[in-house]
């Protein structure tokens, strides 16, 4: 419950560094607001939604990235660098890495957290620890055939790239907020947002690198 | 009753047929199954849901309401009374609310109009709760889209664009349509913009564009979906895709909901339609 406070306001204030940026930014405001964040679509935002459940109305406010990604998506345009690596620039910068340093729990427990799909909607109790989510979209076991492919397959992903320090860090980055590597990712920030705990993602890691992990068999 | 058994009876024969297919055929991708299944019951015909059609056009004939009235002379768009053809082209401009309405929208405008129910009325008795549980039994609201939309069974798609309404009511949806937001980063595009994909082993409609796979979705609503044991129309999915989306949910019958009716519909231009219809 507290997380889901602490990621409303961090929405809220990012929701307001966005629009503060548009005015300032590449876009004019008035060219943003003619044609994309019009009065009639701002209102359908602010009015025909409720909050239920985890889901407040909190959730309908949108980050800068967020802002940018949808815009430029509904116009059919590539995102311009700029505006993309700063997004990135600060997401990066804001990557919570292990203060321990350790980055690998229980593979076991990875699997069953990548099989879940349970968390943060309205009817999840948020009491409850959430699912990855992960095999949703990405094939992580082979020959399953009731794997997503959303996200690239990530069959074999240890045995393949190794376990060199950086490839570590940058997977947990990834995890943590894919953001932080392509501004308009398709992937959700599992530890940005507290979708998943510390351990959580440390056994996802496992599950990804371990040599006796099903991923790497 | 009798008929759900028989329904049920037939679901599992073809189920087990439809494992056995690819198993047999061994070049066959092992993912087809799932909508084959479903394209074998939708051709064996016999929809659990032709139940709430029976049971929409009862209530739909019935006297109701303060003004002891029928909802036969509401006007889904074609004239008062006429049936034939109106889903196909809703949701639609409705110049005496000012508003564009899908048929769920139209239904409650006419039993407030027609039969006199009051807004505290349909407040309490339809828009507080109009979803089913899982295997429950449909509202009256949903039995009656179920009816509207039955006749219009096996005619095109044809939602207008004619009035400004009707083209904001597009670009409002298409602009929702790739709406980011909450904790997941998640739009309707994140999933639904792309040809061949799939969530674990269920297909996705590509809706980017009208020649996108299955962009005709909307053509095939109200339908009854096998993972909820009840119709569900077009309202219920979209309520549904945004509690997977983790946002906010949205109001039943309200704008954002008619405006991607609105823009699926359109992508949906030509399809025949079919419905009720079964789903995964």
């Amino acid at each position: 419950m507290k997380r889901i406070a602490v990621f409303s306001t961090l929405a809220l204030s990012l929701g307001l560094i966005g629009c503060a940026s548009n005015t300032g930014g590449m876009s004019s405001a008035n060219e943003d607001a003619s044609t994309y964040m019009t009065k009639s679509f701002k209102d359908i935002i602010a009015n025909d939604f409720q909050a239920k459940g985890s889901a407040g109305l909190d959730r309908m406010v949108q980050t800068e990235a967020q802002h940018e990604c949808s815009k430029y998506d509904y116009l059919g345009k590539p995102i311009p660098k700029e505006i993309a690596s700063r997004i990135e620039k600060d997401h990066y910068s804001k990557i919570v890495y292990p203060a321990d340093s350790q980055y690998f729990g229980d593979w076991k427990e990875g699997l069953k957290i990548a099989e879940s799909g349970k968390g943060m909607t309205w009817n999840d109790n948020p009491g409850t620890p959430n699912g990855g989510n992960c095999i949703n979209c990405h094939a992580l076991l082979p020959n399953n055939p009731s794997q997503g492919n959303l996200g690239p397959s990530l069959v074999g992903y240890g045995k393949t790239r190794g376990n060199s320090m950086e490839v570590v860090k940058y997977t947990w980055g990834r995890i943590y907020d894919s953001t932080a590597f392509n501004a308009c990712s398709q992937m959700p920030p599992m530890g940005a947002s507290h979708a998943l705990t510390p351990q959580q993602m440390k056994d996802v890691m496992a599950l990804l690198f371990d040599p006796q992990s099903p991923v790497n068999k | 009753m009798k008929k759900r058994l028989v329904n049920f009876a037939l679901s599992a024969a073809a189920t087990s047929f439809a494992i056995a297919l690819p198993v047999g055929v061994g070049l066959m991708p092992v993912t087809a199954h799932a909508d084959s299944y479903i394209d074998m019951l939708n051709q064996m015909g016999g929809n659990p849901a032709e139940f709430n059609v029976s049971a929409g056009e009862k209530l739909f004939k019935e006297k109701r309401g303060p003004n002891n009235k029928s909802l036969e002379t509401c006007d889904f768009g074609l004239g008062p009374g006429v049936l034939k053809g109106a889903y196909a082209q809703m949701p639609r401009y409705f110049a005496d609310t000012g508003k564009v309405q899908d048929v769920e929208s139209r239904l409650v405008t006419c039993m407030e109009t027609i039969q006199g129910f009051s807004k505290e009325q349909i407040q309490k008795e339809v828009l507080k709760d109009p979803f089913a549980k899982n295997g429950g039994n449909a509202t009256d609201i949903v039995n009656l889209a179920a009816y509207v939309a039955h006749q219009s069974d096996g005619m095109p798609m044809e939602v207008s664009q004619n009035t400004p309404e009707e083209k904001l009511s597009f670009i409002n949806g298409k602009k929702f349509f790739w709406y980011r937001a909450g904790p997941y980063n998640f739009s309707c595009a994140t999933c639904h913009a792309e040809d061949g994909k799939q969530i674990k082993i269920s297909k996705l409609p590509n809706l980017s564009n009208s020649n996108g796979e299955k962009a005709w979705v909307a053509a095939t609503w109200p339908a009854y979906p096998d993972s909820q044991g009840v119709v569900r129309t077009l309202e219920w999915r979209m309520n549904d895709c945004m509690r997977q989306q983790r946002i906010a949910e949205p109001k039943y019958l309200s704008q954002v909901v008619i405006d991607l009716e609105t823009y699926m519909g359109v992508m949906a231009k030509g399809h025949k339609i079919l419905t009720p219809s079964f789903k995964r």
